[in-house]
């Protein structure tokens, strides 16, 4: 038994207490296992619809400037009727120096060139409209992971290869290497060869989508050597849109951000983060006010003791750290058990809560940053909720103390 | 320093005095309109190894003198040296460390801690001067419970104890440290006379052999009859 006094004297005023020492852990564990299961909760829920909505999207587009109309009159001396300028598929202007500029951009990971246009797919008596996109297979699976939602085949375009969704293989009849033509309005067409079909989660676009190489794409879209847009995943999801502005600035290009077109799917990852801190924000609020509670109380009820232990020699100092380690014994405790209570309540939810498609909604992995961040906070909040009461045993009058 | 002070320092070394007052004033209420003197100017010396006895009235400032001494409570004016220190001007960190090691407090409700042993309380000011609870500790508080003939009752909480054991158990904590004051208030206030004799007794035999100063506040006149030296306070002046 060789405690420090005021660890001693701690330990055993919380067995004293033993009632209160368990009401307010069972208060403290319940709510670091609410932080931490929720933060858990919606964290995986927010990267699991990030994943879905951006899976098959570029977190920045770089596009040509949009052609406009150059008066060369100023516009009000003039009447005229100004038609605006039909946009027409036009290449970006020196691309792979552009290219290389974004990819040395800090907090660009992959730059994949991508040259697109409208066109249709046609076999025998069907044909259908489509997006063409010619697309370097390497440079591309950076931005998006295409083998992640490659059904049949290979995600490859190389010569007159064809990668093409579910949806338009069902409408034209085809299978793996079958032949369709493919039409552009430029008049130019091909026989290009299924290599792959995939399905990445929206009917629309498994209907659109037909991946060929860059080269082929110039040439059935007659625009030879160009391409017109330029793909970028960042590192930082949240900082997208800097780096575009950024980029847009350099460059003078169009340059939008998944912020952008996606701005409603930003608000709702916004508000859902926002409540979070929001419940957070007040189970620690309640948190510290329950502890805070308990050793007010505690220290009227111990004032005869605490003026005792003054009289014996015991330093203001002393008496205080009595009362402050309670604070962090209920922060620290209640964490352990909290962190144990959120771990079996995430397995309880996973076991049950599915996708559509079967997998987990939830898997029942902590993060241990998450817990060690929730264990931090509960120990700093028992601590300053124990500050309070612990000045006041600490400034307490021994004699006072004594008569009272 | 005057030639009086410096008088008096010399004298207090010379005379081995525990405990020295001069001019002791108390009062309360300062910085009111309502302003109370306790003590009226307390000259008092208390020699080693002393026994004497506090007597007075109600309200004669009995238990205000006894906390100055006690360093528990400071003096409005005058000077106060114990153990040889002088006590103007120590912060409150010394002052509860000189508290701590030279002076045992006896109260007239025990207060042991009801949550600890009847050990425990006895080891508790050598775990405050330490800051550990240590094996030498724990021998000297058993010695000193067998000494007061309460070793058998070492592990029980105070709540288990008769109100003259846990007097008792009190006194063995008083002297712990052993200290060369031990100021008693009223340690027999709330015992029948058979054990107040018994506790009167020990605190004797306590003085005798450990040669430590007592100071005892009390109201029986026959214990204090039994004292070396009756001192007498009667509304804040000694007589």
């Amino acid at each position: 038994m060789r405690l420090p006094f005021a660890w001693m004297v701690c330990l055993r005023y919380l067995r004293e207490g033993r009632m209160q020492t368990l009401l307010i852990l069972a208060g403290v564990t319940a709510g670091v296992a609410v932080i931490i299961f929720l933060t858990t909760l919606i964290s995986q829920l927010q990267a699991s619809i990030i994943d879905k909505t951006l899976g098959s999207q570029a977190h920045i587009v770089m596009k040509p400037p949009r052609a406009v109309n150059l008066p060369s009159l100023p516009g009000s001396s003039t009447a005229a009727i100004v038609q605006p300028r039909a946009q027409r598929l036009r290449s970006i202007d020196q691309w792979e120096a552009v290219a290389r500029l974004a990819a040395q951009t800090r907090g660009v990971q992959a730059v994949s060139p991508i040259l697109s246009g409208a066109g249709f797919a046609a076999r025998a008596e069907a044909n259908q409209p489509i997006a063409l996109l010619g697309v370097d297979p390497q440079a591309y699976q950076r931005i998006v992971r295409m083998d992640k939602y490659l059904t049949l085949g290979r995600f490859d375009v190389s010569g007159a290869n064809t990668v093409i969704g579910v949806e338009l293989a069902k409408d034209l009849g085809v299978a793996l290497g079958d032949k369709i033509r493919v039409i552009t309005m430029e008049g130019r067409n091909d026989l290009l060869t299924i290599a792959g079909i995939f399905d990445i989660g929206n009917r629309d676009l498994n209907r659109r989508w037909v991946y060929s190489s860059i080269k082929m794409a110039q040439s059935l879209l007659d625009l030879p050597g160009g391409i017109t847009e330029i793909d970028l995943r960042v590192t930082d999801l949240f900082q997208a849109e800097r780096t575009a502005l950024e980029l847009q600035a350099q460059t003078g290009l169009t340059v939008d951000s998944w912020m952008q077109t996606n701005a409603q799917l930003l608000t709702a990852l916004k508000s859902q983060s926002m409540s979070n801190n929001l419940i957070r924000f007040f189970v620690v609020l309640i948190v510290a006010v329950g502890i805070a509670s308990v050793l007010v109380v505690s220290v009227v009820q111990k004032q005869k003791e605490i003026g005792i232990l003054r009289a014996m020699g015991a330093t203001p100092r002393r008496v205080m750290s009595v009362f402050l380690l309670q604070g962090g014994f209920y922060g620290l405790l209640g964490s352990a058990l909290g962190s144990g209570l959120s771990l079996a309540l995430l397995n309880f939810f996973s076991s049950f809560s599915r996708n559509a498609d079967g997998t987990l909604l939830i898997s029942p992995d902590l993060e241990p940053s998450v817990v060690a961040w929730a264990c931090a906070l509960a120990l700093v909040v028992g601590l300053l909720a124990a500050a309070l009461p612990a000045r006041r045993a600490a400034s307490m009058d021994p004699v006072q103390a004594i008569r009272a | 320093m005057t030639l009086s002070d410096e008088y008096w320092f010399k004298t207090s070394r010379c005379m081995s005095a525990i405990v020295e007052l001069q001019g002791i004033r108390k009062s309360y209420g300062l910085g009111t309109p309502v302003v109370t003197e306790v003590l009226h100017g307390i000259d008092l010396t208390i020699a080693n190894g002393e026994f004497a006895a506090l007597t007075g009235p109600s309200g004669s400032g009995k238990s205000t003198l006894l906390n100055i001494i006690g360093l528990l409570e400071a003096p409005t004016s005058g000077r106060l040296s114990v153990d040889g220190q002088d006590t103007a001007g120590m912060v409150d960190a010394t002052r509860t460390a000189l508290r701590g090691r030279s002076i045992g407090f006896i109260f007239q409700f025990h207060h042991l801690l009801p949550g600890f042993s009847a050990l425990e309380n006895v080891m508790m000011p050598s775990i405050i001067d330490l800051g550990w609870s240590s094996a030498k500790a724990q021998e000297t508080a058993m010695q000193l419970l067998e000494q007061v003939g309460l070793k058998d009752a070492a592990h029980k909480r105070p709540s288990e104890l008769s109100g003259g054991m846990q007097q008792r158990v009190a006194i063995a904590r008083a002297l712990s440290l052993s200290p060369r004051l031990i100021l008693a208030d009223e340690p027999t206030g709330n015992l029948d006379t058979h054990s107040a004799d018994e506790i009167f007794e020990l605190l004797q035999s306590v003085n005798r052999e450990r040669q430590s100063a007592c100071l005892i506040v009390t109201h029986d006149p026959r214990l204090a009859a039994r004292c070396q030296r009756q001192i007498r306070i009667v509304d804040g002046q000694l007589i």
